[in-house]
């Protein structure tokens, strides 16, 4: 097939990405968007397949059952309150790839040309790079969010100077690349640095930050593939990798931004090392109310609005069916029941709402925070099921608070607020929450997806 | 020198699509957005299958074929995943 009629397929492929992502931006577009993108993918692959300069297609076909298979399993067998680590896989395999695909370029263009330009080195450098990194530190991240690797931030002296070491490393084994392109092994040198400053960068950061380190991630694997692209010298490549870098920073940018801090402050400051002064009598000493399910029920009964403000939780207790039935429980009583979500909440972005969707909340339910907050005069009752710091008035009331600024979900003006959580144990942010102590608060301890079980019992039995 | 030149200006311009196309992205799908601009991420794939089917060498061939198989993972496994999530955001919608 002619060059001409590849490129022209490809341009077809790249606007089926761009009204796919369009697509998906609406809830109503969504599920055609994806679909876009999938034949987008399917065309560009199949015209890549009719492409004369492949000669063998056995290797091929055993590496895309492979794959399919792989990915078809994972994508059938997830649970949804794993998505995180999925995504983080996925981003984390995009990369890989990049990595891997770079390589073998670079040794396919020096066995043609004994010197390739400039121009295709540097962005093998970058590919090698971004790749090695994304690879690295979705590894990372999934394995925190899995549990198998602690999701305390992990500090330590000098900190910063590792990884700055490790970036000037990459850049004088990317030059030695440059210089020596038919030297190979520089390459994997620089892979193998990039990997663990890939490490470095995502083991300092905690469980809660993990939305902005997914979402950064994401936006590295469409990165990766453009470097790759520019490599190839192929346009499909670097138009798919740019629309989802962009994606990526923008979704980047929302979560920084819903915490009110900068991309540098999450991935190089960080929560975990602050001092817990306040003395924890002093807020909660003698005004802690605690609640029973029975009381909860009683209290709902007499509501006519109620909200429900689910944090990450919600789903380590596997809530949300239980919270389903409570929503349609209250719903045939007339109380309407709504869930106020931040931007934050959980271990990516948009956790909440998948979770809550799988519980087959309706998405009309589902407020941003401000929807939220402009409603919560009206409220007569919110339920906090394992959110903390992005309900923590500390925000809005001490400058000095490591939260200071970060925009939250107002609870504490609503007629009354029920906290579902284990114990008074500070969240992630290491702060006392004075919400725990207010007087139209009440605290029921216990795991949450038991509480909401209990109180769906007792509402019946009312 | 004139195909980068070529192919930066296609980058930039990428991007630029990519901020207004995305711009106004409803929170509900901040996850299926994210995990369906990752399987079109997958597009290395067309990379891969070139290292993996010209057999220039055996390094690069076993180099593309590895490629070849984590590109389809992110693409295949990546939209069905998004394709699921998004059928539990339409099933209430018809309800």
């Amino acid at each position: 097939m002619s060059t001409t009629i590849v490129n022209i397929i490809y341009l077809i492929a790249s606007v089926l990405f761009i009204f796919g992502l369009k697509g998906l931006t609406h809830p109503k577009t969504a599920v055609r968007g994806n679909l876009l993108g999938a034949v987008g993918m399917f065309l560009a692959v199949l015209v890549t397949l009719l492409d004369r300069n492949i000669v063998s297609f056995e290797i091929i076909a055993v590496g895309l059952i492979v794959g399919a298979s792989i990915g078809v399993f994972l994508a059938v067998k997830i649970k949804m309150t794993d998505m995180p680590q999925l995504v983080g896989l996925f981003n984390g395999f995009g990369g890989a790839a990049s990595v891997l695909v770079a390589s073998a370029a670079l040794i396919e263009v020096v066995l043609v040309t004994k010197t390739p330009a400039a121009q295709i080195t540097i962005a093998t450098v970058a590919s090698g790079l971004i790749g090695s990194v994304t690879f690295w530190g979705s590894m990372v991240a999934c394995g925190k969010l899995q549990g198998l690797v602690t999701d305390k931030p992990v500090r330590y002296k000098g900190e910063q100077f590792v990884k700055i070491t490790l970036l000037l490393g990459c850049i004088v084994a990317g030059a030695l690349i440059v210089t020596n392109p038919e030297a190979i092994h520089y390459y994997w040198i620089l892979v193998a640095l990039a990997s663990v400053l890939g490490v470095m960068l995502v083991m300092p950061i905690g469980g809660a930050d993990m939305p902005v380190v997914i979402a950064l991630l994401n936006s590295y694997s469409g990165l990766a593939a453009t470097a790759t692209g520019f490599v190839l010298q192929n346009n499909v490549l670097i138009i798919a990798g740019s629309l989802v870098g962009a994606s990526g920073i923008i979704l980047t940018n929302i979560m920084c931004k819903a915490m009110n801090r900068s991309l540098a402050n999450v991935l190089f400051g960080g929560f975990g090392e602050v001092d817990v002064i306040e003395d924890v009598d002093d807020i909660y000493a003698g005004k802690i109310k605690s609640t029973s399910p029975e009381e909860v029920a009683m209290l709902l009964e007499s509501a006519r609005k109620v909200l429900v403000v689910p944090g990450y939780g919600m789903a380590v207790a596997q809530a949300q069916h239980a919270v389903n039935e409570l929503f349609n429980l209250l719903g045939a009583k007339g109380i309407t029941m709504d869930f106020g979500i931040h931007p934050v909440a959980g271990r990516m972005p948009g956790h909440m709402n998948v979770l809550l969707a799988e519980a087959d909340i309706p998405y009309d339910n589902l407020l941003e925070m401000d929807a939220s907050n402009s409603l919560m005069g009206q409220i007569d009752v919110v339920i906090v099921i394992g959110a903390n710091d992005v309900i923590n008035p500390v925000a809005r009331t001490d400058p000095k608070s490591p939260i200071a600024g970060m925009p939250i979900i107002d609870v504490d003006k609503a007629k009354t607020v029920v906290v579902i959580k284990r114990s008074l144990s500070p969240g992630f942010a290491g702060i006392h929450n004075p919400l725990f102590a207010l007087d139209n608060t009440l605290m029921l301890f216990g795991d949450a997806k038991t509480m909401i079980q209990e109180t769906v019992i007792a509402f019946k039995e009312a | 020198m004139e195909q980068f030149v070529m192919a930066l200006t296609i980058f930039a311009l990428a991007i630029f699509v990519g901020f207004e196309v995305i711009n106004k992205v409803s929170p509900i799908l901040h996850t299926p957005l994210m995990s369906g601009s990752n399987a079109i991420s997958g597009i290395i794939l067309i990379g891969a299958l070139l290292s993996a089917g010209t057999q220039d060498t055996t390094t690069t061939t076993i180099l593309g074929f590895i490629a070849v198989v984590f590109a389809t993972v992110n693409v295949v496994g990546g939209f069905m995943v998004t394709h699921r999530m998004l059928e539990m955001f339409k099933r209430k919608d018809k309800k």
